[in-house]
């Protein structure tokens, strides 16, 4: 699955990991659920739902190393209040990826909200996700 | 006539202070709609489904009707130049049939539009620094104020200078612009709440504290549609400078708690009803406490800037003297549909769009392009547009108004029935809207018509009628002194009757007089109302005070009599 970080491809260092396979040495990224339960040390990334509450926000600011935000739907915009949390209200400074159901349409409102990589399905036309960036001249708010 | 010398303004000088687009802000417009030219293109070749699309269109101003598209084109807080109004006439041509219909959003509605002519229509409102921006969809929508702002006597602050802050935090927000539902905010700078901010999402009252500093009282939860519900105040003073973190911590808490799963219970109203106002206001005050409050703080040198832009050119120094004409028919006029602004010997007149029998809040091409003639010769080239479905010309001299009435009257548009009975809102309803169970607009030409002696109008009094279509109330009819619902029983429209609803400073929800009436039989039953009233009225009461005074009983007793 491409991965895009400012409108370019790059290459993914973090591996999925599912609840039933150990963690390993190098750099997996686990379920909220996991990562609530066992606390691992070392750098570990997270995946959270749009439904992740300010406490477990909390938790994983203070402890994962980088965050996947699960988008359910291209019209459920809770994705953009975690991450503008993570940045602004927990000071969390590691990658925020954004995963799921996303749109080039979009891309310059989850940059805004603090993501910095894009998770995108394989085959998918780069050129809007380019475009996407550099469109607007102005922006009328504060970005994260 | 030539496009260019359409959009010829008048001189500075002669001119409203207006917020007017600077290059970026056209800069920004322009990168829209060739986004949206985009957007359209990848939707016509698949790329996009449906189902994606639909949200991107929705917020370009662009729904699908019953029979056509309809592009919904914000009027930010109802404010006009006349040159805008000419380019609605422009588009009003070239993609309606010639006509265009006002809302009670204070946003202009066409419809027939095509969607491979939607972004060239977007184009052609952005000539004229007009879009159709978050019109539609789970966004903010355009901020609505009181008609009158800027000139009413009894302003504390213009709120459009807010408005206009609102509306630049509120475009294309990266984290506000996919929440549960739509989100309406309404704002008031006056003693009398002319903007309805109880039934809004977010209503915000300008105030000033007792050291003169300027702040908001917060109404948060109030909304009509099939559940509605008078708003809870939040807060009794927020000050200027936490206006953006403090309308943000409330939209925050709403994008991560509101409801998603059910389309009917995901507006703001049911997350404070679920938890209570407490209990929403603890959330909001623990998201207003932790965020970085400095870098949100609203700069007064950026209020200062924005109120600039509205300043008013140099009135002339004129006495309030009063204005007689020969026509006894002009001194009707005149009670009915202008009121004094704040600078002696200035009024602001209320153009009806409820002539009698016509379409409420229609207007023609034609009549636009006269109308913004008239603006540019009585009232410094600006126009208002009403939540009520009016036009008002804002800036005009007292003594224009006899030549003024006259070149109304010859269009249609001086019906002197502002605030009363033929006063209707009336929504689209079944005969454009995709949602509606009955009819609105021929209800509304109906009772304009049974009630068109305006001497009867003018005994009758003070009446708001407010008609909608189906239960999401467009049409405010909850709020209507008498209000009017459509709905379908067995395929049937009837129409269900509210009394006692206010809009105003005095907010309350009508209450069902009782079983719903065929559509043969509305006409007759606002008839048996209006007599029952005034049977009952005691000397100069009006009928809201009267229905307060006598309750739902006598009204039930002669509406169902016969029975």
């Amino acid at each position: 699955m491409p991965l895009l970080e400012q409108g370019e491809p790059i290459a993914d260092s973090w591996i999925a990991i599912d609840d039933s396979t150990p963690l390993p040495a190098g750099q997996g990224v686990i379920s909220l659920a996991r990562f609530l339960a066992d606390r691992p040390n070392g750098p570990v990334g997270v995946r959270i739902g749009a439904a992740t509450t300010p406490e477990q926000l909390a938790e994983v600011a203070a402890r994962a190393a980088m965050v996947v935000i699960e988008f359910p739907g291209t019209k459920d915009g809770r994705g953009f209040t975690l991450a503008r949390r993570l940045r602004e209200r927990y000071g969390f400074s590691g990658e925020i990826r954004a995963a799921g159901h996303i749109l080039p349409d979009n891309y310059v409102f989850m940059s805004r909200c603090g993501f910095t990589t894009a998770a995108v399905p394989e085959g998918t036309d780069l050129r809007p996700w380019k475009q996407a960036l550099t469109r607007f001249p102005k922006v009328y708010q504060l970005s994260a | 006539m030539n496009q260019a010398l359409r959009l010829t303004d008048l001189p500075a000088h002669l001119r409203a202070g207006i917020y007017r687009y600077d290059s970026t802000d056209r800069d920004f417009l322009a990168a829209r709609v060739e986004e949206f030219r985009d957007q359209v293109a990848r939707r016509i070749s698949g790329e996009l489904t449906e189902d994606q699309f639909k949200p991107i269109r929705l917020m370009n101003g662009l729904y699908l009707q019953l029979h056509a598209y309809m592009l919904r084109i914000a009027i930010p807080y109802g404010v006009l130049s006349a040159v805008q109004l000419r380019q609605l006439a422009v588009l009003a041509r070239r993609f309606d049939r010639g006509y265009g219909h006002f809302t009670t959003r204070q946003n202009l509605q066409l419809n027939w539009i095509k969607l491979e002519d939607a972004a060239d229509a977007l184009a052609a409102l952005a000539e004229a620094d007009l879009h159709a921006i978050q019109t539609s969809g789970n966004c903010i929508r355009n901020v609505t104020t009181d008609e009158y702002a800027g000139v009413a006597r009894d302003e504390i602050v213009d709120p459009r200078v807010y408005a206009e802050i609102l509306r630049q935090w509120s475009t294309l927000h990266p984290e506000f612009t996919y929440l549960p539902r739509k989100f309406k905010i309404a704002i008031t700078g006056s003693t009398e709440d002319r903007a309805a901010v109880q039934v809004h999402d977010i209503g915000l009252t300008i105030r000033r504290d007792e050291a003169g500093e300027i702040g908001f009282r917060v109404h948060v939860g109030g909304g009509l549609g099939r559940a509605p519900v008078i708003g809870s105040v939040i807060s009794e003073f927020v000050p200027e400078a936490d206006l953006i973190a403090y309308l943000e911590a409330i939209l925050r808490v709403y994008n991560a708690q509101g409801g998603r799963e059910n389309i009917h219970k995901a507006r703001i109203k049911f997350l404070v009803r679920d938890l209570g106002i407490d209990g929403f206001r603890a959330l909001v005050d623990e998201e207003f406490a932790a965020m970085q409050r400095e870098r949100y703080r609203l700069d007064p040198a950026h209020v200062a800037a924005i109120a600039a832009r509205f300043a008013p050119p140099a009135l002339e120094t004129l006495a309030d003297t009063a204005i007689t004409d020969p026509d006894p028919a002009f001194a009707i006029w005149q009670a009915q549909n202008t009121r004094p602004n704040r600078t002696p010997g200035y009024v602001s007149v209320t153009l009806s769009l409820k002539p009698v029998g016509g379409i409420r809040g229609g207007m023609t091409a034609d009549q636009m392009d006269a109308v913004a003639e008239l603006a540019d010769t009585y009232s410094l080239s600006e126009l208002r547009v009403t939540h009520i479905q009016n036009l008002v010309l804002p800036h005009v001299r007292a003594i224009d108004l006899p030549v003024l009435w006259r070149a109304l009257t010859a269009l249609g548009l001086a019906t002197p029935n502002i605030g009363l009975l033929s006063d209707i809102i009336a929504c689209p309803g079944l005969d454009y809207c995709s949602l509606a169970n009955a009819r609105s607009i021929p209800v509304a030409q109906a009772l304009s018509a049974r009630f068109a002696d305006l001497a009867r109008q003018h005994d009758i009094g003070p009446l708001t009628l407010n008609i909608s279509g189906c239960i999401n109330a467009c049409a405010h009819h909850h709020v209507g002194h008498i209000g009017i619902l459509g709905v379908d029983r067995n395929g049937e429209e009837y129409y269900q009757v509210t009394l006692g609803g206010s809009a105003t400073d005095d907010a309350a929800l009508g209450a069902i007089v009782g079983p719903s009436f065929p559509a043969d039989g509305i006409v007759d039953a606002v008839e048996t109302i209006v007599q029952t009233y005034l049977t009952l009225r005691q000397d100069g009461e009006s009928f809201l005070a009267a229905y307060r005074r006598l309750g739902l009983a006598p009204f039930r007793e002669t509406l169902y009599a016969a029975a």
